[in-house]
């Protein structure tokens, strides 16, 4: 009884040395260099604005609270490396923007288009300033008494 | 008199409004907790042809990868993986088996080298046709993937009919299989 203890316990060291092993720092990122343009600016600086503006409205999909323009992941490098050398080549930001949202949808857009599931989205702000004025006006009025 | 009760009775109300919203809010945090948001990203290429591309060969004497070789009337996988992916080594084994079964597997391999590559399949098996060099990511962008590994199923007119997020595994080959006899 007490070997079987022994080996349940060391059984159980061993499975935390396993997890202990599974928590270290996983390797996720390549050993290649950045992808061109990924962080070097364009040399026109009227392009490089033009890139800019749209990186800041792209997400970044591994990291998904930040755009592309934020984030060190190398997928975004590689997707400003794409943004980059696509404006280069003439492309107009919204090409580029639509391309990408053929690919992802627009979950990819930090701009996204009017349609009834996003129309919260655009509307809420109006509801809430006007529910603001409203509840303002009440204390309002209720001071001046 | 009347007037002074309804009033009354909506400052009563207004009252309770602050639980109404505490209410509100918990009920967000469970659902929130207990059935949490999918935060997968999934491609909406399904249902639509492989974006055109063309990539150089990572391995000397095994062919790169296009396209235009999907539309030959053989359904297939189109893997996406990399040699510093680590569960692209859990999913290798259920690759093979795949392969085994006789479907044809092409990959790309993402931000890779030749060696890594060569490195990777003589330890985890090798069970691809084809491998692209996607070196940038651009034909992953391009596929609307958004990592490693991922697996397409492409039918025989070279159109994407599944996106599989993440490694293979023992329970999703039915699936994965099952896409494959219906892209025939």
């Amino acid at each position: 009884m007490s070997a079987a203890r022994v080996c349940g316990s060391s059984r159980f060291g061993l499975g935390l040395l396993a997890l202990l092993l599974a928590a270290g720092p996983a390797l996720a990122d390549s050993s290649l260099p950045a992808a061109d343009y990924a962080n070097t600016q364009l040399r026109d600086p009227a392009k490089e604005a033009r890139a800019r503006d749209l990186m800041g409205t792209l997400r970044c999909l591994v990291c998904q609270g930040q755009s592309i323009a934020d984030s060190d992941a190398e997928m975004a490098g590689d997707m400003r490396s794409l943004v980059r050398k696509r404006i280069l080549a003439g492309e107009s930001p919204d090409t580029v923007r639509k391309s990408l949202i053929a690919s992802y949808g627009d979950y990819v857009s930090y701009d996204p288009p009017f349609s009834w599931l996003t129309a919260p989205l655009w509307l809420m702000p109006l509801i809430l300033i006007g529910l603001g004025a409203w509840l303002a006006r009440g204390s309002f009025t209720r001071r001046r008494r | 008199m009347r007037r002074g009760h309804e009033a009354a009775g909506m400052k009563r109300g207004i009252l309770w409004l602050p639980l109404a919203g505490f209410a509100l809010v918990l009920v967000l945090i469970v659902y929130a907790l207990f059935w949490p948001a999918d935060r997968t990203v999934k491609s909406a290429m399904v249902g639509k042809p492989l974006p055109a591309f063309s990539v150089a060969p990572m391995l000397p004497g095994r062919p790169g990868l296009s396209n235009t070789m999907f539309a030959d009337g053989t359904p297939r996988l189109l893997n996406i993986f990399a040699s510093w992916c680590i569960p692209c080594i859990a999913e290798a084994p259920m690759l093979l088996r795949l392969k085994k079964m006789g479907v044809p597997i092409d990959a790309l391999a993402i931000r890779d080298t030749p060696v890594a590559i060569r490195a990777f399949l003589e330890r985890n098996g090798d069970p691809y046709r084809r491998i692209g060099d996607d070196r940038q990511s651009a034909v992953q962008l391009a596929l609307g993937s958004s990592g490693v590994p991922e697996t397409f199923v492409i039918d025989g007119k070279g159109r994407i009919v599944l996106q599989h997020v993440g490694d293979i595994r023992e329970d999703d080959i039915p699936e994965i299989l099952a896409a494959l006899e219906q892209a025939k």
